[in-house]
């Protein structure tokens, strides 16, 4: 039962690192390797309201998450629309869009450091204990998955049950139909990009109030939020979430019962089954 | 296109011009190269042990007017590159330092790997290496094998056997019972300390009750720690990383982990630790700590604070000034700008340092402080080899 709801808490956290990382690769076909950065950037806003302004991360989420969403939007139109208008075709755009975000990754990282230095930093809120079924976790960690099934459910909510939702899966289906169907895809495209980014500013804001996080540590964000996406189904919230609580679930079991060093065995072996067996994803659809 | 070509041009012409200035005065100041983390896995620590004590340095030595150089009295400069954590990067920053910039001196890298992996380079070039942030059992090869190389920080073997030591002191005084959980992380660093342990536990009349190890940048550890809990021991002793050792005393305290020794690897000794936990952090055992009592480590303490504006991680900091402080008093001592004459003032010389008096006629410093206690936000050293402790090891009690 432990062994259940620490999975459970992990996958929460896993889904807040990927469910940006799938809007912006899935729909704006953008391959953005600045996600993990983007994230702990703002795992740093967090933590600068928290000690310097007093400012409760979660109360902290409704400035964070704008701004995320308006930078995003800025990056999107200054350095990426350029990419998108050249691109002849879908992979011109994501190798074009792998080597501009590359370079995102190095200038977030760079403004990290000069702005708060290469150290560790952490701060305590909400470390309480609160019980689940006669056993302890981490109330931060509890509020945090709470926050992830939200932001989850609300996304799922938007994609599948508004105008504006549908006309972008649609974009992530085929962004040339949808184009004919007078969806205005460049702008869907960056919508997704920039709300992207901003539910990865939240997931990093949550993910602050239990991780010790510095400012070189993005790339391991990266890499866990593109195997959830790829197992996911590039461009499928509900991919990505079923992904990320698989992971969560299958590490702790690992972790519990056969060996903590294993984890990340467990982890690259369902990936390359899942690429070995769906290719296309969990929830993904083969190509045509 | 063309006018942009023309202002790259410019602006390198002009880098260049700025960077030439210095070498006409070359005849007055000494040049220090280091190369470090600023970016990478170890930037963290870097930020925290190794890059505050160059500049404290640096700051000390020019404000009291150089070094006395035979009959000169020389300023220090620094030139210093981020190696990325990354060996290769490391490599080529010390050709650059040694060739391009030709610096007279170099200020070791941080950490084990990158110490090791600057190694030949450095030696190829002649400079002193004064390693205090490597904490590895193969000093006393490396020494043989790069002559022109000192290691101040001991051995893994030291710090295995302080904490066991430690135990076994408690559990002669009837403290806890023979009941130990041994954690570490799954790399050179955990692997080479808990290999050194395990025997030494064995012997002290130990049973180790629940063993793991866990992938490097895990901090996801409720698992472990669930499960180092059910298995009941009087000991908990993980040889872990920064983020690693915030998680699992995090997890500790979510779970009412109530063990009287609890013992966390790098990171316990730095100060956000403490200030992350505040007084729950009181009684944690960890790798490292100061003699706070000594004067001299006193004297570096007010320093820090007052010129950084922040204390120093307990642990590695002091060597390094310490480090720092034989690099400059050898120069002195050797008279000369000379590499050899210096390494050879090194290896002849005692040392007054901020961790006391240093000498270093094998390459190795023996006297290090190997177990430190959290107590009221002073991380003092309560095992030592060679060296006074500051204090007893007691038990810890409760998280609260």
């Amino acid at each position: 039962m432990n062994i259940l709801v620490t999975g459970i808490l992990l996958s929460g956290t896993y889904a807040l690192i990927a469910l940006g990382l799938t809007l912006q690769y899935g729909v704006a076909r953008i391959m953005n390797l600045g996600n993990g950065e983007t994230l702990v950037a703002a795992c740093f806003v967090a933590f600068w309201l928290y000690t310097g302004l007093a400012i409760n991360p979660l109360v902290g989420l409704l400035l964070i998450a704008p701004a995320a969403f308006l930078i995003n939007w800025a990056i999107y139109a200054v350095a990426l629309r350029p990419l998108v208008k050249r691109a002849k075709n879908r992979g011109q755009l994501e190798a074009d869009s792998i080597l501009a975000t590359f370079g995102l990754l190095f200038l977030l990282q760079g403004l990290m450091i000069i702005g708060f230095g290469g150290d560790y930093h952490s701060y305590t809120f909400l470390a309480q204990r609160f019980d689940i079924l006669g056993n302890s976790y981490g109330l931060n960690r509890v509020v945090a998955f709470a926050a992830a099934a939200a932001i989850a459910a609300g996304l799922w909510f938007f994609l599948y049950r508004t105008r504006q939702g549908t006309a972008m899966r649609a974009v992530a289906v085929d962004p040339g139909s949808a184009n004919l169907v007078a969806i205005d895809v460049a702008r869907t495209a960056a919508v997704a990009f920039a709300l992207g980014g901003a539910l990865t500013a939240c997931g990093g804001a949550l993910i602050s109030t239990f991780y010790t996080f510095n400012a070189s540590m993005g790339v391991v964000f990266t890499m866990k939020a593109l195997i959830i996406v790829i197992m996911g189904g590039v461009g499928d919230v509900r991919g990505a979430v079923l992904a990320a609580v698989i992971l969560g679930l299958s590490e702790t079991l690992v972790a519990s019962l056969v060996d903590p060093g294993l984890t990340l065995a467990a982890t690259y072996m369902l990936f390359i089954l899942v690429l070995l067996f769906r290719p296309q994803g969990i929830f993904g659809r083969a190509p045509t | 296109m063309l006018r942009r070509t023309f202002i790259g041009l410019a602006a390198s012409a002009a880098a260049i011009g700025l960077a030439g200035t210095p070498a006409l005065a070359q005849e007055d100041v000494i040049k220090i190269g280091a190369s470090a983390p600023k970016s990478g896995p170890l930037a963290g620590g870097a930020a925290m042990t190794h890059w505050p004590n160059i500049q404290l340095w640096m700051k000390e030595v020019n404000e009291a007017g150089g070094l006395k150089v035979g009959d000169k009295q020389m300023k220090l400069e620094l030139v210093e590159y981020d190696d990325k954590t990354n060996g290769e990067e490391a490599i080529k920053n010390i050709q650059r330092l040694a060739t391009v910039d030709e610096v007279d001196f170099i200020v070791a890298p941080y950490s084990t790997g990158l110490n090791i992996a600057a190694a030949p380079a450095i030696a190829r070039h002649g400079y002193p290496h004064i390693a205090t942030t490597a904490a590895t059992d193969g000093v006393n090869q490396f020494a043989e094998r790069w002559p022109n190389s000192f290691w101040m920080l001991g051995t893994s073997t030291q710090l295995a056997n302080g904490i066991v030591a430690t135990l076994a002191a408690m559990k002669d005084k009837g403290d806890i019972g023979n009941k130990v959980a041994l954690v570490n992380v799954a790399d050179a660093f955990g692997l080479e300390l808990v290999a050194a342990a395990k025997p030494a536990l064995d012997e002290a009349g130990f049973e180790i009750v629940y063993e793991t190890s866990y992938p490097l940048g895990t901090q996801d550890l409720a698992p472990v720690i669930s499960q180092a809990k059910a298995a009941a021991p009087d000991a908990f002793v993980a040889f872990s990383y920064p983020g690693d050792t915030f998680a699992l005393t995090e997890q500790a305290q979510v779970q009412g982990f109530d063990v009287p020794v609890f013992y966390t690897g790098v990171g316990t000794a730095f100060p956000p630790f403490a200030a992350r936990f505040k007084e729950a952090a009181n009684g944690v055992m960890g790798i490292g700590g100061i003699n706070s009592s000594d004067e001299n480590v006193k004297g570096y303490l007010e320093m820090h604070k007052a010129e950084l504006g922040s204390d120093p991680d307990f642990w590695a900091s002091a060597t390094t000034y310490a480090g720092l402080q034989i690099l400059g008093q050898a120069i002195e001592k050797a008279g000369t700008l000379d590499k050899a004459a210096v390494v050879e003032a090194i290896r002849t010389n005692t040392f007054d340092t901020v961790i006391g008096e240093v000498s270093m006629p094998n390459n190795v410093n023996e006297k290090v402080w190997t177990v430190g206690q959290w107590n009221d936000g002073v991380f003092e050293a309560v095992a030592a080899e060679g060296l006074p402790v500051a204090a007893e090891p007691v038990k810890k009690s409760g998280w609260n």
